[in-house]
C-alpha cells in the first residue's frame, strides 16, 4: 500500500500518525510512572532553594529519575533564565 | 475460589458493560458457575444489557450496607444457568463501595462461584479503582483509536500498582487485550490503527478482536448479550475470547474486511 501511495504522492495515512503519536506519549507517561513518589516533592523543594538566589519558574528545574541495572542516577537540570 | 476478572479500560463508552455481560455469559455458559457484578455505582447499566432491569429489588450497596443479604440480591438469569447478575445502586455515590464492604461481598461470592466478572465504570477513580483491586485477571477493553489506548496504557499502570496483587507483592493480575469496534475496511484505508498497531504500543497478549457490528446495538435493545447471538460476527469473537480465556486455543477471525462481491461493487460504483 505504502508502493502505490509513493506514487500517489500522498501525505502518510492518518493511522500511522496516530500510531506514531501514540507510542511517543506512551513511552513517556511510562516513564513518568516510574517515577519515585517523593519526585514531586523533592523537584518543589529544589525550585524553593534556587529560587532564594535566581528567578526561575517551576517548569525550569527538571528532576528525572533514571534506573539501570546497577544503579540508579538522579538527573537534576536546570535553566537559568537569560541575561 | 473463584477466579476474579475485572473489565476495564479508563475510557468511557468502549464497550465494557457489552463485555462484560457477554463474557460472563460465555463462562456460564461453558458450566462455569459465575457472578458479574455492576460496579458503576450511580449509573447503572448492566441490568439493561443483562434484561433484569425489572427485576432488581436489592443492589452492590444494599449488600455492603447490610440492609439486604447477598442472596435476597443476587439476580439469577433466566437464559443461561448458573449465571447470577449484581446489580449496582442508582441512587448512591461512589463512596458508598467501602474498600473493606466490597472485600466482605466478594470474599463472600469467592467461596459459592468459579467466576466473578466486575464491570468497571470508566475513569481512574474509586470506583475503577474498586473495580480493579482484587482482579486475578483484567480484560482491557480498548478501541482502536488514539484516547483510548493512551487510557488502556494508564489503567494498566494503575492494575500494576495499585491492585491487591501489586500492594502485596504477589505475582501481577493476568493481563489480556480485548480489541472492540474494530472495523477492517478503515484499517485497510489506513483511517485506523490495526491489531497489530495496539498491540505492539500496548504490549500485552491479545484476548480477541470484536467487530464493530450493529447487531450490539440490536442485542443490547432488546437486552440481549450479544455472545447468545450466536450467528453474528460480534457474537461469534466474543465466543472465541471466552474459549480463550477458558485456556482454549482459537485462530483470530473477523480481521480482514469482507470482499465485495462482483454485483454489489458494481452497484455501488466502487
Ligand atoms: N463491537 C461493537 N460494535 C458496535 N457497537 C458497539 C460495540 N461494542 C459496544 N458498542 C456500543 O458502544 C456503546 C458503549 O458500549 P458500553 O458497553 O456501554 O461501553 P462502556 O461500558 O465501556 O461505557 C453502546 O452503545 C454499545 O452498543
Ligand atoms: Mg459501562
Amino acid at each position: 500500500m505504502s508502493f502505490l501511495n509513493y506514487f500517489k504522492g500522498k501525505k502518510p495515512k492518518s493511522a500511522s500518525v496516530a500510531k506514531e503519536r501514540l507510542q511517543i506519549i506512551v513511552a513517556h507517561e511510562r516513564g513518568q510512572r516510574a517515577q519515585p513518589d517523593y519526585l514531586p516533592q523533592l523537584q518543589q523543594e529544589l525550585v524553593e532553594v534556587i529560587r532564594k538566589y535566581v528567578q526561575i519558574s517551576d517548569d525550569m528545574v527538571q528532576v528525572d529519575v533514571d534506573r539501570n541495572d546497577h544503579c540508579s542516577v538522579l538527573e537534576l537540570n536546570v535553566t537559568l533564565p537569560e541575561k | 475460589m473463584a477466579r476474579i476478572i475485572v473489565v476495564t479500560s479508563g475510557k468511557g463508552g468502549v464497550g465494557k458493560t457489552t463485555t462484560s455481560a457477554s463474557i460472563s455469559t460465555g463462562l456460564a455458559k461453558h458450566g462455569q458457575k459465575t457472578v458479574v457484578i455492576d460496579f458503576d455505582v450511580g449509573l447503572r447499566n448492566l441490568d439493561l444489557i443483562m434484561n433484569c432491569e425489572r427485576r432488581v429489588v436489592y443492589d452492590f450497596v444494599n449488600v455492603i450496607q447490610g440492609e439486604a443479604t447477598l442472596n435476597q440480591a443476587l439476580i439469577k438469569d433466566k437464559r443461561v444457568d448458573g449465571l447470577y447478575i449484581l446489580p449496582a445502586s442508582q441512587t448512591r455515590e461512589k463512596e458508598a463501595l467501602t474498600k473493606e464492604g466490597v472485600e466482605k461481598v466478594i470474599n463472600e461470592l469467592s467461596g459459592t462461584f468459579d467466576y466473578i466478572v466486575c464491570d468497571s465504570p470508566a475513569g481512574i477513580e474509586h470506583g475503577a479503582l474498586m473495580a480493579l483491586y482484587h482482579a486475578d485477571e483484567a480484560i482491557v477493553v480498548t478501541n482502536p483509536e488514539v484516547s483510548s489506548v493512551r487510557d488502556s496504557d494508564r489503567i494498566l499502570g494503575i492494575l500494576q500498582s495499585k491492585s491487591k496483587r501489586a500492594e502485596n507483592g504477589l505475582e501481577p493480575a493476568k493481563e489480556h487485550l480485548l480489541l472492540t469496534r474494530y472495523n477492517p475496511e478503515r484499517v485497510d484505508k489506513g483511517e485506523m490503527l490495526s491489531v497489530q498497531d495496539v498491540e505492539e504500543i500496548l504490549a500485552i497478549p491479545l484476548l480477541g478482536v470484536i467487530p464493530e457490528s450493529q447487531v450490539v446495538l440490536n442485542a443490547s435493545n432488546q437486552g440481549l448479550p450479544v455472545i447468545l447471538e450466536e450467528d453474528s460476527d460480534a457474537g461469534q469473537a466474543y465466543e472465541d475470547a471466552v474459549a480463550r480465556l477458558l485456556g482454549e486455543e482459537r485462530e483470530h477471525r473477523f480481521l480482514t474486511a469482507q470482499r465485495k462481491g462482483f454485483f454489489s461493487r458494481m452497484f455501488k460504483g466502487a
